[in-house]
């Protein structure tokens, strides 16, 4: 009887340890890498850490570092996916620290927490880049070099955009649905809309809430609004994922949106929020350009030659309104 | 006469139903102080409309997982953690089969009612997995729904290769929307049946009380002649295919699967909707009412911090304040203060009225 519990806790115990490695799924590839280190000698190693998957955008971003820091183009990218967890991002740098690669690219889940592990990657002498989301810490030294969006500059060219489409309107009303509260993006972003109201003497901030960057909440939290505010002009989504439940929350209330109703702005220009730009329901949607690879690999090669870096890089990004919009533009696009 | 109508009034007050139903009405109430339209409702489309609508509507798969949780406390004395994952499991086996392995479709690749059976078996196989654990190898509960609550999503990820696949049909995104001449959104509706089912199961059949048994004392029910194993078995899976439906409403209302966002913390709630329906944690008695009125005050209380504008960064001190004054008002400590002044204040009218005939 006890023997029986004992195998079956045994078998348990090992299903659990096979589960828990075929969802990280990445470390089993690091596992393998270690081996192939030391082989290579002319190709650069990278280990790039990754969020997850969780959007296009950031399958995109990845399917861009991986397509860079290809063989052909002479590195050999080891790639680990975090499943949304730092500690496992943590996990992955002191692997890559242990496996002597020769550069390490960070996608951190969040801005704080990372002194020890970048220090240990200093003290190991490996350049660290930061990709996407900044990182806070005590000494700037930490990393060689951040590259990513100006999510500030998203927003300004948002606010812009709003000048000149509302100039002459005697008030605008404008509902805010904010990212998730402290990500930098969301800081960016809300900035930006925050100075423009301040400019604008007509603009006029009915709600501020956060739609937390998904679907539901964005649907849930415009919902609420609409219930209070009969008279809206603006709804400023901080994502796409925000705009879609914001515009599902507005129709369902008998409203429309685009020219005639309500004008929706979002950010990240995914492959469905450019379809909805397309159909006019998403009238300004502010590119986030997640190709960071080419960047990367720019800071990459001046290190190699033994140049001096810019702290930060700034990808390059461009803006879609529902007026220009054409389906070439969107099939061009590689996500 | 007065006698009898303070008799009355005392037997309300201590009904085991009536501090979570004063909680949801206090919190309810508190909107006219600054939402004075909040019970407002309207008529759209023939379908109500209006902030309370709101509530009943959003609560939806909270109630339907607060219902499972209560089964899982009464009869293990602990709680699956795991439902929030599970729900993301079978969301994304849901739009996966729906779409055919694509990212994103407009139209049903297979019949609706095979991804919605195939996305129930999924979530009945990880409540039967917990199960498991919990009733044949004696895990605590929390710790053996830790594993399906930090694999969950990673199953659930790996079902979808880590995208949020998008079911942009009409009949799949009106499960989670409104039909027109329904009266309520089509969520409450599943509420609603899920809490009727449930209930006419515990009712009409001894389970109720086999549940109650085997959550009191384990070994004494078995020497009674019931199974627990098989009971606590049965609870869990019930739990599990309850995420399920949950799972579908909560998809539905996107017409996608978001691994990393459905359901999210929501097991945290739903645990929470147990405790503030009145229901021991530990185990034992239970009451499917309390939860579900505990899972429709959480939800009040977010939809009146929306309706009052609270800005984001504090909600959730607000949330975590009302949530403390009613769970310090329900602890047994504060009652048994309460009791005591009240048979204090019985002792000295009991004196008073003595006084008075002498």
């Amino acid at each position: 009887m006890k023997m029986k519990q004992r195998l079956w806790s045994a078998l348990i115990a090992s299903v659990m340890c096979l589960g828990l490695t075929a969802c990280g799924g990445a470390p089993a590839d690091t596992g393998s890498g270690t081996a192939d280190v030391g082989g290579s000698d002319d190709l650069i190693v990278v280990g790039f850490s990754q969020v997850g998957a969780e959007s296009d955008w950031r399958t995109a971003n990845t399917e861009s570092m991986k397509s860079t820091f290809s063989e052909e183009n002479g590195y050999k990218l080891i790639f680990d996916d975090a499943q949304q967890k730092q500690e496992n991002q943590i996990t992955a740098i002191r692997n890559f620290i242990q496996q002597d690669v020769d550069y390490i690219v960070l996608a951190p889940t969040g801005e704080t927490g990372w002194d020890t592990v970048l220090q240990e990657a200093k003290n190991a002498g490996i350049p660290v880049i930061i990709v996407d989301r900044q990182v806070q810490v005590s000494d700037d030294s930490l990393y060689t070099a951040w590259v990513g969006s100006d999510f500030r500059a998203e927003g300004d060219k948002a606010v812009k955009w709003m000048e000149e489409q509302f100039a002459d309107k005697d008030q605008l009303n404008i509902v805010h649905i904010q990212g998730t509260i402290g990500s930098s993006a969301q800081i960016g972003r809300t900035d930006a809309l925050n100075e423009g109201v301040e400019k604008n003497a007509n603009w006029n901030l009915v709600a501020q809430q956060s739609g937390e960057f998904t679907q539901a909440k964005g649907q849930e939290v415009m919902e609420s609004v609409l219930k209070q505010n009969s008279d809206i002009d603006v709804v400023y989504c901080e994502n796409d994922n925000e705009a879609f439940g914001a515009i599902d929350a507005i129709e369902a209330a008998g409203k429309t949106v685009g020219k005639d109703g309500i004008t929706v702005i979002s950010f990240d220009t995914t492959r469905a929020g450019l379809n909805d730009v397309l159909a006019g329901k998403i009238s300004l949607d502010v590119e986030c350009n997640p190709l960071h690879g080419p960047r990367v690999q720019e800071i990459i090669e001046k290190l190699e030659a033994g140049e001096e870096v810019e702290k930060t890089a700034y990808v390059d990004e461009t803006q879609f309104d529902s007026e220009t919009i054409t389906q070439e533009m969107i099939d061009e696009r590689a996500y | 006469m007065s006698e009898q109508k303070k008799f009355h009034w005392s037997s309300i007050t201590r009904h085991h139903l009536f501090l979570p139903i004063m909680c949801l009405i206090v919190v309810l109430l508190s909107n006219l102080i600054k939402t004075p339209d909040f019970f407002a409702i309207s008529m759209r489309d023939g379908v109500l409309y209006g902030y309370i609508i709101d509530v009943i509507n959003r609560a939806s798969e909270l109630v339907i997982l607060a219902v499972g949780m209560t089964l899982v406390t009464a009869a293990s004395g602990g709680q699956d953690i795991s439902v929030g994952a599970v729900m993301a499991v079978a969301a994304a086996v849901c739009c996966q089969i729906l779409s055919g392995g694509q990212t994103s479709v407009d139209a049903f690749q297979n019949p609706l009612i095979l991804g919605v059976l195939a996305a129930l078996a999924a979530a009945a196989l990880c409540g039967a997995f917990n199960g498991y654990l919990v009733a044949h190898l004696h895990i605590q509960p929390m710790v053996a729904t830790l594993i399906l609550y930090t694999a969950g999503r990673g199953i659930a990820q790996l079902v979808t290769g880590g995208q949020i696949t998008y079911v942009r049909v009409g009949a799949y995104s009106m499960w989670g929307g409104a039909l027109p001449h329904m009266l309520f959104p089509l969520p409450v509706f599943f509420a609603v049946a899920v809490v009727l089912i449930v209930s006419l199961i515990l009712k009409k059949s001894a389970l109720g009380l086999y549940i109650e048994s085997v959550g009191i004392n384990s070994s004494s029910s078995r020497l009674v002649g019931l199974n627990a194993k098989r009971i606590k078995m049965i609870t869990y899976i019930i739990c599990g295919l309850l995420a399920g439906i949950a799972g579908f409403v909560a998809s539905s209302r996107i017409y996608s699967a978001d691994a990393n966002n459905i359901g999210l913390n929501l097991e945290m709630d739903a645990i929470l909707a147990v405790a503030l329906g009145g229901n021991i944690l530990s185990g034992g008695k239970f009451s499917i009412a309390g939860s579900v009125i505990g899972a429709y005050t959480i939800q009040a209380l977010t939809t009146t911090l929306y309706a009052m504008n609270v800005s984001s960064d504090q909600l959730p001190v607000y949330k975590a304040i009302v949530v403390v004054i009613i769970v310090t008002l329900q602890s047994p400590v504060f009652q048994k203060f309460i009791n005591n002044q009240r048979a204090k204040r019985a002792v000295k009218r009991g004196q008073t009225n003595g006084g008075a005939v002498v």
